[in-house]
């Protein structure tokens, strides 16, 4: 193939006395405006007994300030035109808001509003009504889904007690009960600071005029204390687990999860592109065995799930009808081993590699897109512009990296979950043989 | 998250000038800052051709990134299935599962090779097969979609195995409440012959029989040159589009008797009185709750003052049902409402998934909004947000190729081009509270609404009849899941 141009964002980085962190992306494609504000807390970061506070105290982050009470956040937005979220995750909260480029003032201005004038207006019967609203999200989006609650459980299985990632982002229903107004004052003071924060403005914007008004929107806010995220947890090994679940599904799946590495550490790169090589594509190996060639499996998928001080590897097949996850497994462990004694072909190396730069390409389209990457590349690395340096950790991957991250993580110990209809336990994986 | 995305309606461009610089002079943090003008709506130029074989050709430049979006539409999708439901889509599946030379995995290996994205599919009036690719990859690409869509090999492994696992999909639905209740609300609108009743992915007696023979015989009467549309959005110039599928698509000729829908002699069913829709999930953590009834067609005068009220009514986060339900009441993750715009009348649905014991109040307050929303007129504000919401929401929905070649294929389904998108923005600025209320007047059920309930019926039977909304009748998963076609 040709070779293609190298990627750029190009940014303009500005951080203010009170250590909120503006990066502004200037694209004219279309008149739009992006707004994305990372704040560096998570559900990594929640203390047990408070699982899902951080997601929590997301949703009440849309509950009204000082001088945009609520209903307001929502209603002057949709009078502006534009759209807005946040998400949650193990690691950072983000919010977000993309609309006509008109409303860029608006946007910053709410954000402002909700660092520097929430907490003054935060009461009991608004966390009630959120907490409320979260529970209904968490029947919604596991408890009344197919294998909804299989994430939860293989957090659990995957990572030592006590650890970061060893609980749900939703939480627990008893920990959502839990949940204070003093709580919320207490995370908002901790976490909720300039300093703890960076934002971008990405789109049809002039960036002299962007950190004008930025400052002028979120001078006043003072910096909070210096935040200590939670230490690096204590390195473990994960000893082989074998468990099953029941659930109301008419086909059984199974879920195999390795302990592996942090994102951006050295084998991170090459563990995706192992997983594309087991599961990314039509051709790609547990795909063609277990879904094409013997007709085992109705679907296989594979990723690697690498976050800020840890990560793991997770492969799911599910059954086709009549089919126990015993002979799925089997099939599994033959093509990973495989792959761990001869590596992939040039050919499959040189198909992830493209196709995981055609994703940079396509992700290079949206100002959306961009300004959560940046943002994401900043926390990670301290350059928001690392699209490039991203893409070349790829390129560099060799087919003898592969094979090694798969000898070295694939095949070592692991979670092995059953998800079966209700009363079928007889169809779960039973603990492997021994090679 | 905060909540789930709602899909946009329709979608729209409005341009719009950068920070307004004065706005830093005069600074007061305790009111909103005003927003900048919105400046006039631009769209992009498109170029059309036609190539001498008969497909139409639609091409806009847009050289911001290297990459190409090519979309082909055919007219003519699950609607021409008739006694077979479900076969225009599983052709439309199984155009890329083996094509030319190669065999399904030297045709997948192959395209991701290039980096490029190929998908199939179909709708109730169109197959689509869709390419994004890197500029410098174009033609490489082009020659695979050409196989796809003028050499499919339709092995009869492959559609085998394909067949396999679509009736492994049909089972899984019964997992799925949000699935089921769409299959029951459709059941109830939809009559015995139109097409609408039956799912576009057919059921287990549809799919079962389907081999290579009848796929074949299906695809030469659908998939033909003077049914077809190319749209080409990206970075080359029409010139250029046009000899690049002239020479891979200039040959393509129609073969066999053409498949055509059958004429629809039913129409959907408002019903009588408010009739209640049982399905029982024994455990299930929450009620999907769904209240449907016939909708309008996309080219009625009245869409954009449907789409305003719906914006009002349930078609945006802070819409009346969404505070209600949600915010004030906590019933909810959210609610929503919608018009499914076909060219005969989709479904209008009201939506969402509550929790279990309150199944009986949130079925109250959701017929409180559809009442209120006929009986009053909605207020200046709601109005205008909703305008405004409407008309500037989405002018980055022409941001990238895909999207651009999404909203000329989505307007071309009503035979509309870009310009609808200036003409909507007036439409929609003209609509008034008068509108408003005479559309939910006409279009929103109030008393004649089928009401979903998928549920643990041992625990929200009893509060739900005791509303005395209307009959109450139960359909089981079964019976909603491979309900057989009358020949």
């Amino acid at each position: 193939m040709a070779q293609a141009a190298p990627l750029r964002v190009p940014v303009v980085v500005d951080t203010l006395p009170n250590g909120l962190v503006l990066i502004i992306h200037e694209d004219r494609s279309v008149p739009v405006v992006t707004t994305n504000v990372w704040y560096h807390v998570g559900s990594g970061d929640e203390k047990l007994g408070r699982t899902g506070f951080a997601h929590l105290f997301e949703h009440l982050m849309f509950m009204g300030s000082k001088n945009a009470p609520y209903p307001q956040f929502d209603r002057l937005l949709e009078a502006a035109g534009a759209n807005n979220n946040g998400s949650t995750t193990t690691d950072r909260t983000n919010y977000y808001e993309s609309g006509p480029a008109s409303a860029l003032p608006l946007m910053l201005w709410l954000e402002a509003d909700r660092l520097g004038w929430m907490l003054e207006t935060m009461d009991k019967d608004k966390v009630d009504l959120q907490r409320d609203v979260v529970k209904n999200e968490r029947r919604q989006s596991y408890e009344n889904q197919p294998y909804g609650m299989a994430f939860e459980n293989l957090a659990a299985a995957i990572y030592p007690k006590g650890h970061p990632y060893s609980w749900s982002t939703i939480g627990s229903m008893a920990d959502l009960s839990a949940a204070s107004l003093e709580d919320v004052k207490e995370f908002f003071k901790t976490y909720y600071a300039p300093n703890n924060a960076s934002i971008v403005v990405a789109g049809a914007v002039n960036p002299d005029s962007v950190k004008a008004l930025a400052r002028q929107m979120f001078s006043e806010i003072p910096r909070g204390p210096a935040i200590t995220r939670s230490a690096a947890p204590a390195p473990f090994t994960l000893r082989d687990t074998v468990f099953v679940l029941e659930d109301r599904v008419q086909l059984p799946r199974l879920y195999l999860a390795w302990h592996t590495v942090k994102e951006f550490s050295p084998d991170d790169a090459a563990l995706d592109i192992a997983s594309y090589v087991l599961a990314g594509a039509r051709n790609s190996r547990l795909t063609q065995a277990l879904v094409f060639e013997k007709e085992v499996a109705t679907n296989a998928s594979a990723f690697n799930s690498s976050k800020r001080v840890d990560g793991d590897f997770q492969i799911q097949v599910t059954a086709r009808p009549g089919f126990r996850l015993d002979s799925l497994q089997r099939l599994v462990d033959a093509e990973l081993n495989r792959l761990a004694a001869g590596g992939p072909t040039a050919r499959e190396l040189d198909q992830a590699k493209n196709a995981i730069e055609a994703s940079f390409l396509n992700r290079l389209e949206f100002s959306g897109n961009k300004a959560d990457q940046l943002n994401a590349y900043y926390y990670a690395t301290g350059t928001p512009d690392f699209f490039q340096q991203d893409l070349d950790r790829y390129r560099k991957v060799t087919a003898a990296d592969v094979q090694r991250v798969v000898r070295q993580y694939l095949l070592a110990g692991r979670v092995t979950m059953s998800i079966v209809p209700q009363g079928k336990p007889e169809l779960a994986a039973t603990r492997r043989v021994v090679q | 998250m905060k909540r789930l995305t709602l899909s946009a309606l329709l979608v729209l461009s409005a341009s719009s000038s950068g920070v307004a610089d004065a706005q830093l002079a005069a600074f007061d943090r305790t009111k909103p800052p005003a927003l900048g003008p919105t400046p006039p709506l631009t769209v992009p130029n498109v170029v059309s051709r036609r190539l001498a074989n008969g497909p139409a050709l639609r091409v806009v430049e847009h050289r911001e990134l290297p990459l190409v979006q090519v979309t082909l539409t055919i007219a003519g999708g699950g609607r021409l299935d008739n006694e077979q439901p479900g076969l225009t889509s599983f052709v439309a599946n199984l155009l890329d599962e083996g094509a030319g030379t190669r065999d399904a995995n030297g045709l997948q290996s192959e395209l991701a090779f290039l980096g490029a994205s190929l998908s199939t599919s179909a709708s109730w009036d169109f197959t689509t097969v869709s390419l994004k690719v890197a500029r410098r990859n174009l033609e490489a690409a082009l020659d695979l979609m050409a196989d796809v869509v003028l050499r499919p090999t339709f092995a009869a492994a492959e559609v085998r195995r394909q067949r396999d696992l679509r009736l492994a999909g049909i089972l899984q639905q019964k997992d799925q409440p949000n699935v089921l209740a769409g299959l029951a609300i459709n059941q109830a609108i939809f009559p015995v012959g139109h097409p609408y009743r039956r799912a576009l992915g057919g059921d287990s007696a549809s799919t079962a029989p389907l081999d290579s023979a009848t796929v074949r015989q299906a695809y030469e009467g659908s998939i033909r040159p003077e049914r077809a549309t190319f749209y080409v959005v990206g970075d080359l110039a029409a010139a250029d589009a046009e000899r690049l599928l002239g020479a891979r698509f200039g040959k393509w000729t129609a073969r066999g008797p053409e498949r055509r829908p059958a004429p629809v002699l039913v129409n959907a069913v408002r019903a009588p009185g408010n009739q209640v829709i049982f399905v029982d999930k024994p455990g299930a953590a929450q009620s999907v709750v769904v209240i449907g009834a016939p909708g309008v067609e996309r080219t009625s005068a009245d869409f954009a003052a449907i789409d305003v009220m719906n914006t009002i009514l349930g078609g945006s986060f802070s819409s009346r049902l969404n505070t209600v339900l949600r915010e004030t009441k906590g019933y909810t993750y959210g609610a929503s409402t919608g018009f499914t715009w076909r060219p005969l009348p989709g479904p209008f649905t009201a939506s969402s998934s509550v929790r279990t014991n309150v199944t009986d109040s949130s079925l109250v307050e959701f017929f409180k909004e559809l009442r209120a929303i006929r009986e009053a007129p909605v207020s200046a504000e709601e109005l205008a947000r909703a305008k405004a919401y409407l008309t500037l929401a989405i002018p980055g929905d022409l941001e990238g190729v895909s999207q651009i070649a999404g909203q000329l294929t989505s307007l071309a389904a009503w035979n509309l081009t870009l310009d609808e998108l200036r003409a909507y923005v007036e439409n929609v600025e003209k609509v008034t509270v008068a509108d408003v209320q005479r559309v939910a007047q006409r279009y929103i059920p109030a008393d004649n609404a089928f009401i979903v309930v998928v549920g643990d019926l041992n625990q929200v039977r009893g509060g739900v009849e005791a509303l005395r909304l209307g009959t109450a009748t139960i359909r089981t998963v079964a019976d909603l899941t491979s309900e057989r076609r009358p020949q």
